[in-house]
């Protein structure tokens, strides 16, 4: 990179927040934290590694938006003490945010307060902290010890990542959903295949996804490796703000002449419906290429697809028809405000007649906590983010992850089907 | 910092987070307990092999997946003292780093070392010796400031 070029999303972020203006990719620089995100982590190391310090008290109570969203409420004692711990940090070290354990969980309901606004730079104690590219911020994942850093100096040492570019051109067809699309660049880009790079995306066709859609996809971001996954900011993003009274930021587009390692093109119309087969999130296929392959439960929730339009497009499919006799359907809103609204909306009781098992906000299944663990050889179908081995209950057990679409239509013939075909 | 000797445990290619330790054994919380389960879906005799001053070797991505450092800390209770790999996922690296364990970035790790082998590593002079296979592999350089990192024992030994 030479004096001249221009700066990606992520290094005109990154370098506003460092005093190194002029920064490259692969160069170390400290940065100051705008925002810092802690969930259960908090009761669980953070706490210990920030006691080591000896401090008595943080940087900022003000940039630290705290909340309960992993086991809420507590399935088991371990849980409790977990929460137990969680609350006393909070309350000795005076956290203004402390959001609780009704508001849902936490990628969903910090955009939703208004905490992520274009510009900044958000960190916090879980991988998918990159949802937040999505309203045109940098945000991304640390461990224990990186929170602890940014408690006690409110700075982090960070690589300047590259950037790849993602053009996206036209429209999604009906019930394919921005899910197809991200597990689609995935599978294309491997596993690791943006290891410490940030995603852009650009092009006329994120016009047509909605803020829940990019949602989804800057969620993924990970699953590719990704540090970042950035939109470049529309006229959309600044509606969605202006409805929820959001002001004081930095729309934050990248120069013209900034660098690319790698560009990509998607042609949204031509996204089918496609599921990633058990055990990683890159080993996706169209849908319409599988043998048929029966579940025994899907789930239909998480912070990747337990949003409102992914409710509103599952009860379109699910409406007055009942779920198959050898399938459970469990459905959790993402948050609090999406099952409020869910509710008035008449979602809810679409989900209950189908014969789905409606939670309360919280990640549960999907990291295998509570709520509907898989026993031995079950196969689930699932609108999360994470295939593992093992991830939702026994290691025996096998996840197809899939839109929301794909999982309740799958939900109604007790195999995976395309959603196009109900 | 000092030498490091051990003996290799080797893995594949993309081990994530929920391989070294599943999400389910984190309310566990005593480092003790968690690390009785380490990468037991994968291999269920890890635990009671491994010993102080071993070595994980893995193939690419090594790591991707959650930012729970538990999956660090976990190895570092078992006593490893490095971990080499073709690559890392970010967060783990970081992670590995700000724990006080190097991680190094290796090609071809397949050709170099196998199951068991006794490995000399000095962060120092860039190189690690194979004892076993009596061969000298020469690192990639390690950024001044992460080994700045590495030399007081971890991140918080440095804002201390
Ligand atoms: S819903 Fe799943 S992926 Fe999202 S934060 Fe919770 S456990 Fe993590």
């Amino acid at each position: 990179m030479t004096e001249n070029s221009g700066k990606t999303i992520a290094e005109k972020i990154l370098s506003e927040h460092s005093s190194n203006k002029t920064i490259s990719p692969g160069e170390f620089i400290e940065a100051d934290i705008d925002l810092v995100m802690v969930h259960e982590q908090l009761g669980g190391r953070i706490h210990k590694e920030y006691e080591k310090l000896e401090l008595d008290k943080v940087w900022d109570p003000d940039k630290i938006f705290f909340i309960l969203d992993h086991w809420v409420p507590a399935p088991s004692i371990e849980a409790a003490k977990m929460h137990q711990d969680c609350r006393k940090f909070a309350k000795k070290y005076k956290f203004k945010h402390d959001i609780g354990m009704d508001k849902g969980i936490c990628h969903q309901v910090l955009p939703e307060l208004g905490f992520a606004k274009p510009g900044m730079l958000i960190v916090g104690s879980d991988s998918h902290t990159t949802t937040y590219g999505a309203f045109n911020c940098f945000s991304t994942g640390i461990g224990a010890t990186d929170v602890s850093v940014v408690f006690a100096t409110g700075k982090l040492w960070f690589m300047v990542p590259e950037t790849q570019k993602f053009s996206l051109k036209g429209q999604l067809r009906e019930n394919v959903m921005s899910k197809d699309l991200i597990l689609q660049i995935i599978r294309d880009l491997s596993i690791g295949g943006a290891e410490y790079k940030s995603m852009e995306f650009h092009g006329d066709g994120i016009k047509s996804l909605s803020i829940d859609s990019r949602m989804t996809v800057s969620n993924m971001v990970v699953e590719a490796g990704a540090k970042s996954g950035i939109f470049i900011p529309d006229n959309e993003l600044v509606e969605w703000l202006k409805g929820r009274s959001i002001s004081n930021y930095k729309l934050t587009m990248p120069d013209d002449n900034a660098v690319y390692v790698e560009e990509f093109n998607y042609d949204l119309s031509q996204i089918v419906p496609v599921v990633a087969k058990p055990a990683s999130p890159d080993n996706v296929v169209p849908v319409s290429e599988l043998p048929e392959i029966k579940i025994d439960q899907a789930f239909l929730g998480s912070c990747t697809n337990g949003r409102l339009e992914d409710l509103r497009q599952a009860a379109q499919i699910l409406k007055n028809k009942k779920i198959h006799p050898d399938v459970r359907l469990i459905v959790i809103p993402a948050s609090k405000e999406i099952y409020l609204k869910a509710i008035r909306e008449g979602l809810i009781e679409i989900f209950l007649n189908s014969g789905a098992i409606v939670g309360n906000p919280t990640c549960g299944p999907c990291f295998g906590g509570h709520l509907g663990v898989l026993g031995p050889n079950e196969i689930c179908i699932s609108t999360t983010n994470r295939n593992f081995i093992g991830r939702m209950g026994d290691i025996t057990s096998q996840i197809y992850l899939a839109s929301p679409t794909t999982t309740v239509a799958s939900a109604l013939k007790g195999k995976i089907v395309d959603p196009r075909e109900v | 910092m000092k030498e490091i000797k051990g003996r290799v445990f080797l893995f594949g290619d993309n081990i994530n987070t929920d391989d070294i330790i599943p999400h389910r054994y984190l309310t566990l919380r005593d480092n003790g307990e968690i690390a009785k389960h380490v990468l037991e879906n994968l291999r269920p005799d890890f635990v009671q092999n491994v010993r102080k001053g071993d070595i994980i070797v893995a193939g690419k991505n090594f790591g991707s997946g959650s930012s729970r450092e538990e999956a660090v800390n976990v190895l570092k209770v078992l006593g490893i003292e490095a971990v080499i790999a073709e690559s890392f996922a970010r967060i783990y690296f970081r992670n590995l780093i700000n724990l006080g364990i190097p991680a190094l970035k290796i090609n071809d790790v397949k050709k170099k070392f196998s199951e068991g082998d006794i490995l000399k590593i000095s962060i120092k002079n860039e190189v690690i010796v194979n004892e076993t296979k009596k061969i000298k592999i020469q690192m990639c350089k390690i950024p001044k400031f992460l080994v700045e990192i590495l030399e007081v024992g971890g991140i918080l030994n440095k804002i201390k």
